[in-house]
Formats: structure tokens, C-alpha cells, sequence
């Protein structure tokens, strides 16, 4: 068996082991909550239990494998056009601008005051909308600063300049409204409290056409890996690819955003995992790192759930701790081998 | 006659606010070795990367008689290979992928390589004697043996035209000598390779050469001529000078 056939068994072993923890995951997320496996156990009896169940623990749960997957293809991608193993998918600054736009909507939506200027679903509504926005708009502004996408040290300067502006101005709504802070500091944090099944919806329909538009340009990520002056040579029309890429960078992290917070550590860590595996083309560590993200987050949330029950731990701080520890062990393993030193 | 592979005519390039290619006029020979020599900064590399099309310049260059500019990518693609000075290659592809992607030139789009592909690759392979390593990844190889895989890369794109810059950097003797009879058997093959080469009395093997000074060109000539011998001489200054040895043409530094 040669070298590369190896490599591509392990990717689809991969692939399988991923999808049967999905499915564990699923099931583990569905018993973890503040009545535990209780509510699990009388679904059939008890009309409370099943809303447990169905309304919450199981779209929240699923909520945090589409909100993983999301990030983890946008760290993929991060990383094949950037060309860099330290990029995430917030690179571009939507985690500044998302945010920013919740900050502000709270400030307009006056969910800081004793007594909220709207009801508490609108401001949920207004605060994912503001989110998105924040996000989207911080992209198109980074896209701008970098005059469009063909230099990739002109987009990664404006990505760093517009996140570092843009959080400035975050923190600046924070003194200026120090009411908003506790909630602004749980989206920062990240949480997947809020998902819902429509949160499901969108977040799926979002990630399905990202995949398959990831997937279908996915060589050209592996010609910009030999440089972008090779690519071109190749015949690959990068600009307009590369453009397509960032959208769907853009829209994929925003999604995500927009739906559980700033959740750090899964996008840059989910492409690293697969390639500890299995290293493998774009095609492979596209999908391969959606899963993974799917997984690490929906772990993440389940572990959040349960550790402290019936406390809850912010998921944000558990992928950040988990997901970059796990890193530090790979780094310190790959130093070993000669490697990342 | 003979036929011209790669012609440029009134080309002018810049870097960033600076011309660096002023009104470059020249014709490559279709089924020769044509290697481009100058002092650091002469405008070599910019040269091949314009004859690539992959800066932006004034003045045309045509390929096969037809004008770039109006080539479909991908058919200008297969028809010229480029292989670039430190390319930089992706360390968790192995080596079969990055050589594979010579051939997207060739694939239509989401399709699976074909036979055709996959020949072409292992030719490529072989030619560089890069076979045996074909699984592993790039970051598990030496600068040289690097060099190798990226030669293949540009190698299984077939193309009529091939463009090398500095592709013997990294390589030791015998690997070199490996790759000058690897372009004489190109050539032999009816292609033509245009190379940019520091290294001069590896540069007085091709068989003609391109002399560039100041981003332009000064002389272009067999280089087994004493003319062009004088050319290369006074092009650096009168600080090399070039010998014969064993009917083999070797430049060296006066000291």
C-alpha cells in the first residue's frame, strides 16, 4: 500500500470515526441539562420533559455542531488562502465587528435597563441580526481597505487593522454604556443558550452551499499552497476563486457568529487536528474540518452542560482551554519531530 | 526557418513605482535551451515572469505565434509551464498532489485525474527521480529533493514552452547535471526551455544566451561564441572571466 493511499484510508477513517461521534454526541447532548437524564428517560410521559428535550437540549445541542462545523470550514479555508497556519476564521475582523454590532444594538434596544425598550425575543432577533451585520460589514470593510482580495498581506493588514479599530470602538460603547456589559461579555464569551431550531435552519442552509462551494474550489487552495504566482500559471482565474472563498469565509463565520458568540480556538484548531491524522488535499480538509469544528464544539457544549450542572460554564472559555492545550500538545509534539521549531 | 516559440516586443514592467524592464525586444527559438544571465537586479526573473504572463507590463508577447493576452487561461496554461524562483509548496501535500496539480491545466473541472494524468505524472516523477518519495509530504523532504518535486510539478504540465527560474537552486552537482540532461532531452523532444541561471558555467551549457543589464538586453547569442563570451565579460564589469576546460565553457571570477 503506498504512502498515499494510506493517507487517504486515514482521511475516510477519520471521517467515519467523526460522523459516529456526531452521533454520540448527539445522543450524550440530549441527556446533559440541569434535570439531567431524567427528562431523557420520561420523554414519553411527561409533556415537560419532551419540551426539554426537543425545544432545548437537542437543537442547542445540534445548534453547536452547525455553529463548529461553520467555523471549522471557515478556519480551513482561513488557513489555504492565507497560506498560514495561524489564521482563523476571525482574521478578516468579523469577531471585532460582530461584537461592535451587538454593543450597539444593545445600547438602541436598551437591553441593559431595568425595563428593555422591546420584547426579549425582538431583542434576541436584533442582537443576532447586529451580530451578523457587525460581522459582514467588518469584512466588507477589511475587503475594502485592502482595495479586494488579490494581495493576501494587504487583506491580513486590513483583517488586523480593522479587528483592532473595530474592537476599540467595542470597548468604547462598554464605558460609554456600562449597562450593556454583562451581556456583550456572554456573547464575547460565546454560548449556545439561544439556539433554536430556526437558528438550526439557517445555520444548515448557510453551511451546505459553503461546503459545496468550499469543496468545488477547493484546488485552488492547493495551487495557492505552491504560491499565487504558481497558481496563476496553472490557468486558475485566483482572483475571482479567492473572491469566492472570502465570501464564503465571510458567511460562514458570520453565521456562526451571529448564532452562539465569539467562540474561539475551533477554527483554527479543527484544520490542525485533521491534519495531525491524515494529510491530505483541500477537497479532504475542507470537509474534514467542518466535521471536526461539528464535533469539538458540540463536545465543547456538552462538557459546558455537564461539568458543573446545574451551573453551566461559558463554551467559549472550554474551547478555548481544551481546543488550545490541545494545540500546545501538538506544537510540543511536532517540535519533537523537527517540526513547527 | 525556424520557428519562434516566445516573442516579446516593446515590453516595459514595473515594480511597484519603479521600471525595471525597459522596451524589452526578444524571440526564443522554438526547440532550443535559451538561458537569461545578468548582474543581480538586471530584471532576469521580472523578464520570465512577464513572458508568463503573470505581471502586469506594457508591449506584447506572443506564444506560438498567438498573442498572449488573447490565449484562454487555461489553454495558454497547458501550452507553458513556469516553474518560479523559491516556490513555495504547501508541506502537508504529498508529493503526488502538488505534481498532480501540473496537470489542472488538463482536468475539467471536479474531475477525477485520468489516465492520461496519471502517466504524466509518473513520467514526471521518474524524470526527477522523485518516484520513490511520491507519498510523503513535502515538509519531510530537503531543500533539494524540494526542488525535484516542484521540477516534476512543472514538468507534468507537458507544455511546449517551460519557464524555469533559478531551477537549480538547492540542487547538488550531480542533480544538476541530472536536470541539463533532462533539458537536452526536452529539447531533443522538440520543446523549449527558457531558464534563468546565476550560476554561469552552468548557463554556457544552454544554447543561446539572453545577456540583460539595467532592465535591458544587452546582447543575445549563441553562447558558445566568442561574442557572446565578450558580451557576458563586459556585462559584469570585466570581473569574470570565461575559460575553456575539457571542451566545456567555465566562468570565473578574476581575482
Amino acid at each position: 500500500m503506498t504512502e498515499t493511499t494510506r493517507q487517504q484510508r486515514r482521511a475516510l477513517a477519520l471521517g467515519v470515526v467523526l460522523s459516529l461521534l456526531t452521533t454520540v454526541l448527539l445522543l450524550l447532548g440530549a441527556s446533559v441539562g440541569s434535570t439531567g437524564l431524567e427528562s431523557l428517560r420520561q420523554l414519553g410521559s411527561d409533556a415537560l420533559a419532551w419540551q426539554i428535550v426537543w425545544e432545548i437540549r437537542l437543537p442547542r445541542t445540534l445548534g453547536a455542531w452547525l455553529a463548529g462545523a461553520l467555523l471549522g470550514l471557515a478556519g480551513a479555508i482561513a488557513q489555504g488562502l492565507f497560506r498560514n497556519p495561524l489564521a482563523d476564521p476571525y482574521l478578516l475582523g468579523s469577531a471585532s465587528g460582530a461584537a461592535l454590532g451587538v454593543a450597539l444594538a444593545l445600547v438602541l434596544l436598551g437591553a441593559g435597563a431595568a425595563a428593555p425598550a422591546v420584547a426579549p425575543w425582538l431583542l434576541q432577533l436584533g442582537l443576532t441580526g447586529a451580530a451578523f451585520v457587525g460581522a459582514v460589514a467588518a469584512v466588507l470593510l477589511t475587503l475594502t481597505l485592502a482595495r479586494g482580495v488579490q494581495h493576501t498581506l494587504r487583506l491580513l493588514l486590513a483583517g488586523v487593522v480593522v479587528g483592532v479599530v473595530l474592537g476599540a470602538l467595542g470597548s468604547l460603547t462598554m464605558q460609554l454604556a456600562p449597562e450593556v456589559m454583562q451581556t456583550l461579555q456572554a456573547f464575547i464569551l460565546g454560548s449556545t443558550g439561544f439556539v433554536g431550531w430556526s437558528a438550526c435552519a439557517l445555520m444548515a442552509a448557510v453551511l451546505l452551499p459553503c461546503l459545496v462551494v468550499a469543496w468545488a474550489y477547493s484546488h485552488v487552495l492547493d495551487g495557492l499552497s505552491l504560491g499565487e504566482a504558481t497558481a496563476a500559471s496553472l490557468g486558475l482565474p485566483v482572483a475571482a476563486m479567492r473572491a469566492a472563498l472570502v465570501v464564503v469565509l465571510a458567511l460562514a463565520t458570520a453565521t456562526a457568529v451571529a448564532q452562539t458568540g465569539l467562540i474561539g480556538f475551533v477554527g483554527l484548531a479543527a484544520p490542525h487536528l485533521v491534519r495531525a491524522v491524515s494529510k491530505t488535499t483541500h477537497g479532504r480538509l475542507i470537509l474534514l474540518s467542518s466535521l471536526m469544528g461539528g464535533v469539538l464544539l458540540m463536545a465543547a457544549d456538552t462538557l459546558a452542560r455537564g461539568l458543573l450542572a446545574p451551573q453551566e460554564l461559558p463554551v467559549g472559555v472550554l474551547t478555548a482551554v481544551l481546543g488550545g492545550g490541545y494545540l500546545l500538545w501538538l506544537m510540543h509534539r511536532q517540535g519533537q519531530r523537527g517540526r513547527w521549531s | 526557418m525556424s520557428r519562434v516559440a516566445l516573442q516579446a516586443q516593446a515590453v516595459h514592467a514595473r515594480l511597484g513605482q519603479v521600471e525595471v524592464l525597459h522596451g524589452i525586444d526578444l524571440a526564443f527559438t522554438a526547440g532550443r535551451w535559451s538561458c537569461i544571465v545578468g548582474p543581480n537586479g538586471a530584471g532576469k526573473s521580472t523578464l520570465l515572469k512577464v513572458l508568463a504572463q503573470l505581471l502586469p507590463h506594457e508591449g506584447s508577447v506572443t506564444l506560438l505565434g498567438q498573442p498572449m493576452a488573447t490565449l484562454e487561461r487555461r489553454l495558454r496554461a497547458r501550452q507553458l509551464a513556469w516553474l518560479g524562483q523559491g516556490e513555495v509548496a504547501g508541506d502537508d501535500l504529498t508529493v503526488f498532489d502538488v505534481v498532480m496539480l501540473g496537470r489542472l491545466p488538463h482536468q475539467r473541472w471536479l474531475a477525477p485525474p485520468s489516465a492520461a494524468d496519471l502517466a504524466a505524472v509518473e513520467q514526471a516523477l521518474r524524470a526527477t527521480q522523485a518516484w520513490d518519495w511520491r507519498g510523503r509530504t513535502l515538509g519531510q523532504l530537503s531543500g533539494g529533493e524540494r526542488q525535484r518535486v516542484l521540477l516534476a510539478r512543472a514538468l507534468a504540465v507537458q507544455a511546449q514552452v517551460l519557464l524555469m527560474d533559478e531551477p537549480l537552486a538547492n540542487l547538488d552537482p550531480p542533480h544538476q547535471a541530472d536536470w541539463l540532461r533532462l533539458v537536452r532531452e526536452l529539447v531533443a523532444a522538440g520543446k523549449t526551455v527558457v531558464s534563468v541561471l546565476h550560476e554561469l558555467s552552468l548557463a554556457l551549457q544552454a544554447d543561446e544566451l539572453v545577456i540583460m543589464a539595467h532592465g535591458n538586453v544587452r546582447y543575445q547569442g549563441a553562447s558558445g561564441e566568442a561574442a557572446t563570451h565578450r558580451a557576458l565579460e563586459q556585462v559584469f564589469e570585466q570581473r569574470i572571466a570565461i575559460h575553456t576546460l575539457a571542451g566545456q565553457y567555465l566562468a570565473l571570477p578574476r581575482l
